[in-house]
C-alpha cells in the first residue's frame, strides 16, 4: 500500500512524512516541549477526574460568563506563542550582522512574522477584547445572558479551532511566508505552492466565522435585551464601544471572507483574481484587504477605549467627563474607519488627489480621539485618583497611545509616509498604539474584572510588576524601531550589512526581555492570586466601588446573573441605586428561564476544523465527509426544539439567600 | 456646586425611592431577537455579495483576449431563470400567507412549489454554466469569467443552501407543526429567500443586461 | 522653507547624535523636502502632545487619592466650554496639517516631474532628466539605461544635480523601490509601471533597496546607489560601454530566474524595448503582451474563437520558491500581426512634458493652457 503513491495521494492528499519539520532542531524542540506539556496537563485532567466538570460546566456551556472566560484564556495561551515568535524575530535580529546570517533560515523567519502577525491580531488581540465584551456587555445592561447563547458558544470554538489550525502548521507542514496579509502576487500559487497560504487562509476563514457570528450576536443583544430605563444614551461607555465594535465586525468581516475567498479560488481552482496573466489585479486584493484591514484596527481598539472610560472613572471616584461627546466620538470614528483603508498604500502610486483625499480623513480621526483623550484627563481633574492597577494601565496607555497617535498622523501625510512607509518607524507606530492601546487595555480590563468573574482580587504585587515591566519593557523594545526607521531600515529585513545597526537591534532585544518578565509577571500573578484567594476574596461584589451594574449582583455572579431584572435611571446605574438607597430584595424569587448547554458548538467548530484541515492538505474524500457532516450535524441541530429550561426557584433562594448572609458578614 | 448637589441629594432623598427592579417579571419570549439577529446576518452577507460585485466590476472588461459577454450570455435563457427565482419568491409569500392562516398543508404545499422553482433555477444556471465550460470558457480563462463565475456561483451556491433548508423546514413543520420556533424559522428563510431574489436582479441587471448592451 | 531647516537639526541632535539617520539627513532634494515635512508635522502635532502628556501626569498626581487637600467633585462631568476647547483644538491643528498635507502631496507627487534641483534652483525647460528604467526582479535590481542603451545589475549611477525620471516595474511579485537618502519609496509591481522623479545634490556612495517584503531572499536585496559628477558618471557609463556584454530577451530570461545575493554586472547593449516588454509581461517570445490583450478588449476580446488562445508555460521561473505548483501556470498566445510581427506594437514610450517653473497656485490643478496629460499616466493593467 504505502509503495503506491497514486493510492497514498487519493488517502493522504499531498500530506506526507516530510511534512513533519524533523530536519529542523527548533521546531523540534518546541514540539517536544509542548508535547511533553500537553501530555502533563491530560494526565493531570485525567488524573483529577476534571474531564467531565470542564466538558459540562465550561466546553458546552453556554453562559456568556464562562464563554467570556474561555476567550481569555485563548488569547492568553496564543500570547506566549505569538510572543516567543517575537522574541525569536528579536534574537535573529541582533545576531544577524557582519556577515552572520543569525540563527535562522529564510524558510523559517519568514514564516515566524506572518505567524506573530496573525496569531497577535486574530488570536490574542480578537480574543481579548471578544472576551471582555462577552463578559461584561449582558452585565452592564442588566441581561441574563446574550441574544443567542449557542452561537455564542459556537463562535468561540470557531475561533479556537482557527488559533488550532495557525498551531498545528507548527509541525505539520509549515506556515505562509507572506506576511500577515499576504498580498498576491506572492500569496499565488504560483510563488507560494505549498500548503502555508492555505493554513492562513483556512485559519482564518473559520474564525473569521465565529467573529462575525459573535458580532452579530452582541449586537442583537445590546439592541434587544437592555434593562428597562436604559436608554441608548444611558449605556455605559463600555456597552457603547461593544456595540460599535460589532457593527464594525458584521460590516468589515465579511470582506475578508469574500477576499480571501477569492484568493483560495486563485490557489485551488486556477482562477485569475489576483495573478498576473490573464486580467487578474493584485492591486484589487491589497484595496480589499485593507478595507477589512483598517475597520479591525478599531474593532480592536474601540473596546479598550472602553475599559479606560470604565476605569479611569471608577477610580477617580467621578461621573466621566463628557459622556455625551464620548459617545458621540465613538460614533465617529466607527464611520470614519471605513474612509481611510487607502493610508496603508500611499506608494502604490495613486494620484495626489487620491492621496490627500485619504490622508486627511485618516487624520481628521484624531480629533474624535483627541477629545476622548481629553474626556478622560478632565475625569481625572477633581477626582481622588486610586492607584489601583487597572489605573496605572490607564495612566500608562494614556501617555504612550499619544504618542502612537502622533506618529500614525505623521504616517498619514503622504509624502511623509513615502519616506517611512514599511519602515521599522511603521512597526513601532502600530505597535505603540496596539500595545499601548489594546494589550494595555486588556491587561485593565482583565484585572478590572477578575474580581466580578472569581470572587477574588488578582495580587497587587505581582499586577505591578507585570505592569512596571511591560511599559518600560515596550520603550525599550519600540523607541530603537522609532529610530532605525529613520535610519531608513525596513521591516521583515532578516539579516543586516550595516553594523552601526546593531546595537539599536540589541536595546529592541533586551526590551522584548523586559516584556518577557511582565508576560511571566502576570502568570505568576494569577498563581499567587489563586493561591492567596481567601485574603483577596471580596464578598460584596463590589470590590472597586464601582459605578455600572455588573457590580451590583454577586461575585461571581450567578448564573442567571441578576434575581431581579433591573431598572435603570442613570448611565452609572449601580452608583445612582447605591446613592439613592437602593434595598436588595430578599424575597419574591422566581424561577428563571435559562438556555440549556450543548455540545452542538463544540463538535460543528471541530468539524469545521477537520474539514478545513482536509483542504489544505487536499484529502478531498475527507473534504467531502467532513463537509457532509458537518451540514448534517447542523441539521440535526435545529431539531432540538429543548434549547432552554427554568432555573428552578429554590435554587434562586438558596443562592440569594446565601449572598444575604455573605453580605450580613461584611456589615457586621 | 457641592451644595446643589447634597440639596438634590437631599430632594430625592425626600420623594419616593425609585424602581430599581422589576419585581414581577415574566419569561421573556423565546427568540426575540432572532429576526433582528438573522437580518444582521443577512446585512453581512450582503457585504460579501458586494465584494464581489466589485470585483466583477474591476474585472468585468478584462477578457484575457477571450470571449466576452456578448458571446457568451444567452439572454432568453437568463430570463427564463430569472422568472424562476422571481415566480419563486411570490410562492414563498403564499406560503407565508397560509402559515398565518394557519393552514399548514396549504403552506407546505407553497413551500413545495417555491423548492421547486428554486430547483429549476439552479438546473438552468447549471446547464448554462456547463455550456460555457464546454465552449472553452472556464473560470481560468480571464478574469472576468472568473469573476463572472465566483459572483453568479455563489449565488447559486445560497439557493442551494435554501433549498437544503427548505427541505428541512418542510419536513420539521410536517413533523411538528407550525409551532412558535418553525413560524420563526419559516420567516427567516423568507427573509433570507427573499434577499437571494434581490441579489439576482442585481446580477441579472449589471452582469447580464449590462454585459449584452455593452 | 529655510526657517525651518533649524527645527530639522533638533531631532538630529537630539536622538541621534552618534547614528546615521539617512531619512532625517538626505542628500536629494525630494527626500529633503519630505524630510522638512516630518519635522514640521512633528513640531505641529507636539504643540498638543505635550500639554496632553504634561496634564496626565500632573492630574494624576495632584488628585492622587493621599492629597486631601485638593478639590473633589465626584459629580462634575460636563463643562460646554472645555468641551468645546477639546474639540477645537485638534480640530485647528488637523486644518493646518491637512492643508499642508494637500499641498505637500501634490508638490511631492512621485510621477510629477521636478520643478527645483535645490531650494531656489528651477529646472530649464530644456533641461532633459536622466531616464532609467528600474526592474525588481527575484531578489535583485535591473536597471536600464535607455538614453545610454546600458544595463547594470544591483548597482546604479547618477550624475548629480540633474533631474532622474524613473520608471519602475517588477518581474514577479511586488518591492517597493526606495533610496533613503534621494527620495521617497514606490512600489514596483509586475505588469505595472510606476514612476519616481529625484535629484541628488550630493556625491557618494548611497544604499538602495526593496521595502515590500517579497520572499526568500528579499533581505539582500541592495544595491549601491552612485552619486557622481558629470564626468565621473560619464567615465562610468564609457567603462560599462567598453566592457561589453549583451542584455537582450533570451538574457534576460535568465537572468529573470529567482537568485539571491548577486554581484553586480553590467551590459553594454540592452534590447531598446526590453523594459516595454517587461512592464508588459511579454519578453517571453510567443506571449501576449498586456498592452496588446488590453486593446483587443478594448474591442470586445477575440470571442469564443479566443478562448482557446492559451499555451501551456514552458519553463517555470518560479520553481525556485518552492515544490512544483499543483496547477500547471499557463499564459495566453501572442497573435501575429503585420505591423506587429513579433506580436507586440512599437509604441512609442510616453516622455513627460517638462514643468513650467513659475510658482504653482491651486495645487493639483493643471495650470491653464496645460491639461492633465502632461502628468506622466499611471499605474494600471495596460
Amino acid at each position: 500500500m504505502f509503495d503506491n503513491p497514486e493510492l497514498m495521494k487519493a488517502i493522504f492528499g499531498r500530506l506526507t512524512l516530510e511534512a513533519l519539520p524533523f530536519h529542523e532542531p527548533i521546531l523540534v524542540a518546541t514540539f517536544a516541549v509542548v508535547a511533553i506539556g500537553g501530555v502533563a496537563l491530560v494526565g493531570a485532567l485525567t488524573y483529577f477526574k476534571l474531564w467531565g466538570y470542564l466538558w459540562t460546566e465550561w466546553f458546552t456551556s453556554v453562559d456568556h460568563k464562562r464563554i467570556g472566560v474561555m476567550y481569555i484564556v485563548l488569547a492568553l495561551v496564543m500570547l506566549l506563542r505569538g510572543f516567543a515568535d517575537a522574541i525569536m524575530m528579536r534574537a535573529q535580529q541582533a545576531m544577524a550582522f557582519n556577515g552572520s546570517e543569525g540563527y535562522l533560515p529564510a524558510h523559517h523567519f519568514d514564516q515566524i512574522f506572518t505567524a506573530h502577525g496573525v496569531i497577535m491580531i486574530f488570536f490574542v488581540a480578537m480574543p481579548f477584547v471578544t472576551g471582555l465584551m462577552n463578559f461584561v456587555v449582558p452585565l452592564q445592561i442588566g441581561a441574563r445572558d446574550v441574544a443567542f447563547p449557542f452561537l455564542n458558544n459556537f463562535s468561540f470554538w470557531m475561533t479556537a479551532v482557527g488559533a488550532a489550525l495557525v498551531m498545528v502548521s507548527l509541525f505539520v507542514g509549515e506556515f505562509a511566508r507572506t506576511g500577515w496579509l499576504s498580498y498576491p502576487p506572492l500569496s499565488n500559487l504560483a510563488y507560494s505552492p505549498d500548503v502555508g497560504v492555505d493554513y492562513y487562509i483556512w485559519s482564518l476563514q473559520v474564525a473569521g466565522v465565529g467573529t462575525l457570528l459573535s458580532g452579530v450576536n452582541l449586537i442583537a443583544t445590546i439592541v434587544k435585551m437592555r434593562a428597562p430605563g436604559m436608554t441608548l444614551m444611558k449605556m455605559p461607555v463600555f456597552t457603547w464601544t461593544a456595540l460599535c465594535t460589532n457593527i464594525l465586525i458584521v460590516a468589515a468581516f465579511p470582506v475578508l471572507t469574500g477576499v480571501l475567498a477569492l484568493l483560495s479560488l486563485d490557489r485551488y481552482v486556477g482562477t485569475n483574481f489576483f495573478t498576473n496573466d490573464f486580467g487578474g489585479n493584485a492591486m484589487m486584493y491589497v484595496n480589499l484587504i485593507w478595507i477589512w484591514g483598517h475597520p479591525e484596527v478599531y474593532i480592536l481598539i474601540l473596546p479598550a477605549f472602553g475599559v479606560f472610560s470604565e476605569v479611569v472613572s471608577t477610580f477617580s471616584g467621578k461621573r466621566l467627563f463628557g459622556y455625551t461627546s464620548m459617545v458621540y466620538a465613538t460614533v465617529v470614528i466607527t464611520i470614519l474607519s471605513y474612509l481611510v483603508w487607502l493610508h496603508h498604500f500611499f506608494t502604490m502610486g495613486s494620484g495626489a488627489s487620491v492621496n490627500s483625499f485619504f490622508g486627511i480623513t485618516t487624520m481628521i480621526i484624531s480629533i474624535p480621539t483627541g477629545a476622548k483623550m481629553f474626556n478622560w484627563l478632565f475625569t481625572m481633574y477633581r477626582g481622588r485618583i486610586r492607584f489601583e492597577v487597572p489605573m496605572l494601565w490607564t495612566i500608562a496607555f494614556m501617555l504612550t497611545f499619544v504618542v502612537g497617535g502622533m506618529t500614525g498622523v505623521l504616517l498619514a501625510v503622504p509624502p511623509a509616509d513615502f519616506v517611512l512607509h514599511n519602515s521599522l518607524f511603521l512597526i513601532a507606530h502600530f505597535h505603540n498604539v496596539i500595545i499601548g492601546g489594546v494589550v494595555f487595555g486588556s491587561f485593565a480590563g482583565i484585572t478590572y474584572w477578575f474580581p466580578k468573574a472569581f470572587g477574588f482580587k488578582l495580587d497587587p504585587f505581582w499586577g505591578k510588576m507585570s505592569f512596571w515591566f511591560w511599559v518600560t519593557g515596550f520603550w525599550f523594545a519600540f523607541t530603537p524601531l522609532y529610530v532605525l526607521g529613520l535610519m531608513g531600515v525596513t521591516r521583515r529585513l532578516r539579516v543586516f550589512d550595516d553594523p552601526s545597526l546593531q546595537i539599536w537591534f540589541v536595546i529592541a532585544a533586551f526590551g522584548g526581555i523586559l516584556i518577557a518578565i511582565g508576560i511571566a509577571s502576570f502568570f505568576v500573578q494569577l498563581a499567587v492570586s489563586i493561591k492567596n484567594r481567601d485574603k483577596l476574596r471580596d464578598v460584596t461584589g463590589d470590590p472597586w466601588n464601582g459605578r455600572t451594574l455588573e457590580w451590583s449582583t454577586s461575585s461571581p455572579p450567578p448564573a442567571y446573573n441578576f434575581a431581579f431584572t433591573p431598572v435603570i435611571h442613570d448611565n452609572d446605574a449601580w452608583w445612582d441605586m447605591k446613592k439613592r438607597g437602593y434595598q436588595r430584595p430578599l424575597e419574591g424569587y422566581k424561577a428563571i428561564h435559562m438556555p440549556s448547554n450543548t455540545a452542538a458548538g463544540i463538535i460543528l467548530a471541530g468539524l469545521s476544523g477537520i474539514t478545513a484541515f482536509a483542504l489544505i492538505w487536499h484529502i478531498w474524500w475527507l473534504v467531502i465527509v467532513g463537509f457532509v457532516a458537518l451540514i448534517g450535524t447542523a441539521i440535526g441541530h435545529t431539531f432540538n426544539y429543548h434549547r432552554s429550561f427554568h432555573f428552578p426557584r429554590e435554587q434562586v433562594v438558596k443562592a440569594e439567600r446565601e449572598r444575604t448572609q455573605l453580605l450580613q458578614t461584611v456589615r457586621a | 456646586m457641592t451644595t446643589t448637589t447634597a440639596a438634590s441629594a437631599s430632594l430625592a432623598k425626600a420623594k419616593e425611592t425609585p424602581v430599581f427592579y422589576v419585581a414581577d417579571e415574566h419569561d421573556h419570549p423565546e427568540g426575540a431577537s432572532t429576526l433582528l439577529g438573522f437580518w444582521l446576518y443577512l446585512m453581512s452577507d450582503c457585504l460579501v455579495f458586494a465584494v464581489l460585485f466589485a470585483t466583477y466590476g474591476v474585472l468585468s472588461s478584462s477578457y484575457a483576449a477571450g470571449p466576452s459577454p456578448k458571446e457568451l450570455f444567452d439572454l432568453p435563457l437568463v430570463a427564463v431563470n430569472t422568472s424562476m427565482l422571481l415566480l419563486s419568491s411570490i410562492t414563498y409569500g403564499f406560503a407565508v400567507l397560509e402559515m398565518q392562516k394557519k393552514n399548514v398543508n396549504a403552506m407546505l404545499f407553497w413551500l413545495v412549489v417555491t423548492g421547486l422553482f428554486g430547483a429549476a433555477f439552479l438546473g438552468i444556471e447549471l446547464y448554462e454554466f456547463a455550456h460555457m465550460i464546454h465552449e472553452g470558457a472556464t473560470p481560468q480563462r480571464s478574469a472576468f469569467l472568473s469573476s463572472f463565475f465566483t459572483l453568479v456561483g455563489t449565488h447559486g451556491l445560497h439557493v442551494t443552501f435554501g433549498i437544503i433548508w427548505m427541505i428541512t423546514l418542510i419536513t420539521q413543520v410536517w413533523r411538528f407543526g407550525l409551532i412558535e420556533a418553525n413560524k420563526r424559522r419559516l420567516l427567516c428563510l423568507s427573509m433570507f429567500w427573499h434577499f437571494l431574489d434581490v441579489v439576482w436582479i442585481g446580477v441579472f441587471t449589471f452582469v447580464y443586461l449590462m454585459g449584452v448592451l455593452r | 522653507m529655510k526657517p525651518y531647516r533649524i527645527f530639522a537639526l533638533l531631532p538630529l541632535l537630539a536622538l541621534l547624535g552618534g547614528c546615521n539617520a539617512i531619512v532625517l539627513n538626505p542628500a536629494g532634494d525630494v527626500a529633503m523636502q519630505q524630510r522638512d515635512l516630518v519635522v514640521i508635522s512633528t513640531v505641529l502635532m507636539l504643540l498638543i502632545i505635550i500639554p496632553v502628556m504634561a496634564l496626565t501626569v500632573f492630574f494624576a498626581w495632584r488628585y492622587r487619592q493621599s492629597n486631601t487637600s485638593a478639590p473633589y467633585d465626584p459629580d462634575w462631568d460636563h463643562s460646554t466650554h472645555l468641551e468645546l476647547v477639546i474639540w477645537a483644538a485638534p480640530l485647528l491643528i488637523i486644518i493646518c496639517l491637512g492643508a499642508i498635507t494637500w499641498m505637500a502631496t501634490h508638490l511631492l507627487d512621485p510621477f510629477r516631474p521636478i520643478a527645483r534641483t535645490a531650494p531656489g534652483q528651477t529646472v530649464a525647460r530644456e533641461t532633459k532628466p536622466l531616464k532609467v528604467e528600474v526592474v525588481a526582479l527575484d531578489w535583485k535590481w535591473l536597471f536600464i539605461y535607455p538614453d545610454y542603451g546600458i544595463a547594470t545589475v544591483n548597482e546604479m549611477a547618477a550624475p548629480v544635480g540633474q533631474p532622474i525620471h524613473f520608471r519602475i516595474s517588477a518581474s514577479s511579485v511586488m518591492n517597493a523601490f526606495y533610496v533613503p537618502a534621494l527620495a521617497g519609496m514606490i512600489y514596483a509591481m509586475p505588469g505595472m509601471q510606476t514612476q519616481l522623479n529625484a535629484v541628488i545634490n550630493k556625491p557618494g556612495d548611497f544604499k538602495g533597496f526593496s521595502t515590500n517584503y517579497s520572499g526568500d531572499g528579499f533581505s539582500k536585496m541592495r544595491f549601491d546607489f552612485l552619486a557622481k559628477n558629470d564626468a565621473d558618471f560619464g567615465k562610468w557609463v564609457s567603462d560599462i560601454k567598453a566592457a561589453g556584454g549583451n542584455l537582450g530577451r533570451t538574457e534576460y530570461l535568465e537572468l529573470e530566474r529567482p537568485s539571491e545575493g548577486v554581484p553586480v554586472k553590467k551590459f553594454a547593449n540592452v534590447d531598446p524595448n526590453l523594459f516595454h516588454l517587461i512592464v508588459n509581461l511579454c519578453v517571453q517570445p510567443g506571449k501576449m503582451c498586456m498592452h496588446e490583450m488590453a486593446a483587443i478588449d478594448a474591442k470586445g476580446g477575440l470571442g469564443l474563437a479566443g478562448a482557446d488562445l492559451v499555451q501551456r508555460i514552458e519553463y517555470d521561473k518560479s520553481a525556485r520558491r518552492g515544490s512544483a505548483p499543483v496547477l500547471a501556470k499557463a499564459y495566453v498566445a501572442s497573435v501575429c500581426t503585420t505591423n506587429a510581427p513579433m506580436g507586440m506594437e512599437m509604441t512609442e514610450v510616453q516622455q513627460p512634458a517638462p514643468v513650467s517653473s513659475t510658482p504653482l497656485q491651486g495645487a493639483g490643478l493643471p495650470r491653464p493652457g496645460t491639461t492633465f496629460q502632461s502628468f506622466a499616466p499611471r499605474p494600471s493593467n495596460s
